[in-house]
């Protein structure tokens, strides 16, 4: 047998496959997903490190707003409940369900970038900048890449929404929306990590 | 060449017999994990501002936040149901990642308070 090659496309998805039977472009995601986990582990450990090391103000007590990140939290795990249903239904070809979830994380997850806007100005107004001490600068690199991974999300979303509205994401071709869900949930999960270190433990 | 490639799909064979063969999960059980992570959030915070939780503050809410990230890893990134070899590449990582926080708090944070380091 010469040829051995061990890409194939299954009848019913047009993504190849590999000698894993599992999608390339998924199982290639899930293993960047994997780094990105290395990536703000290092971040979360920078900031666990340094966030009591200020020798100036303003310090994390004075500034952390539990009240606002909470309803924030709240707004992005919802916005992961509205990513599953939205896959849901593309699945099942309603396109219109499918726009319509799409849409709703889309909001959502601009929702919690204004809230991070609004806490970054805020802060900002109360002397604390990048510069400023090692709380300042290490929550704000912190925080700022979630919110850049955020901010990416929302606009691979937008153009998957396009996509879908178009007709060009029909039930044969959902795993483009899977590996969006894939890393909007994972966005997620990093936010659930850093509401707990970064905002509850004092 | 035979083909004996096993496909993504199979997974769900050895899933709930109650999901349906397509979709990972029903909506109605997402909805489900989505009261279950609001609940847990909820209670986070609400323990936050109880003082008498104050000394048993710490694991709890680590207890907590690692329930609601596995919750959203298994159910809504469908680890639960997806292929195994998904979860290594996955979690490998992110064991490592943890025992670098672990290792950076006790050689930072705990250490120097028992003079070393």
């Amino acid at each position: 047998m010469a040829n051995t090659a061990v890409v194939h496309e299954h009848p019913h998805h047009p993504e190849p496959y590999t000698a894993t039977g599992l999608p390339t472009l998924k199982l290639g995601f899930w293993v960047f997903l994997g780094s990105e986990t290395l990536f703000f582990g290092s971040l979360i450990s920078m900031y666990m490190v340094y966030k009591h090391e200020s020798v100036v103000g303003p310090y994390s007590t004075e500034l952390l707003d539990i009240p606002l990140t909470s309803i924030s939290t709240f707004v992005l795990l919802m916005s992961s409940l509205a990513m599953v249903i939205a896959l849901d239904q593309v699945q099942q070809g309603s396109r219109r369900g499918g726009a319509i979830g799409i849409a709703a994380v889309a909001v959502l997850g601009s929702l919690f970038l204004g809230f991070q806007a609004y806490e970054f100005t805020h802060f900002y107004h109360e002397g604390l900048t990048l510069q400023t001490n090692l709380f300042g600068s290490s929550f704000f690199v912190l925080t700022g890449f979630h919110g850049a991974h955020v901010s990416l999300g929302v606009i691979w979303l937008l153009v998957l929404l396009i996509q879908l509205l178009r007709g060009g994401l029909p039930p044969g071709k959902s795993l483009q929306l899977e590996i969006a869900g894939l890393y909007w949930h994972f966005v997620d999960i990093v936010w659930i990590a850093i509401f707990t270190l970064v905002y509850l433990i004092e | 060449m035979a083909d004996t490639h096993a496909h993504d799909t199979q997974h769900h064979h050895g899933a709930d017999a109650a999901h349906p063969p397509g979709g990972h999960a029903t909506w109605q059980t997402y909805v489900i994990v989505g009261v279950i992570l609001t609940v847990i959030t909820a209670v986070e915070v609400g323990i936050f501002y109880i003082e008498a939780m104050a000394g048993v503050l710490v694991p709890i809410l680590l207890l907590l936040s690692a329930l609601k990230f596995f919750i959203v890893v298994f159910w809504y990134m469908h680890l639960k149901f997806d292929s195994k070899i998904y979860s290594r590449v996955f979690f490998a990582p992110l064991f490592l990642a943890t025992l670098v926080v672990i290792g950076m708090v006790i050689l930072f944070k705990v250490l120097p308070r028992y003079g070393v380091g």
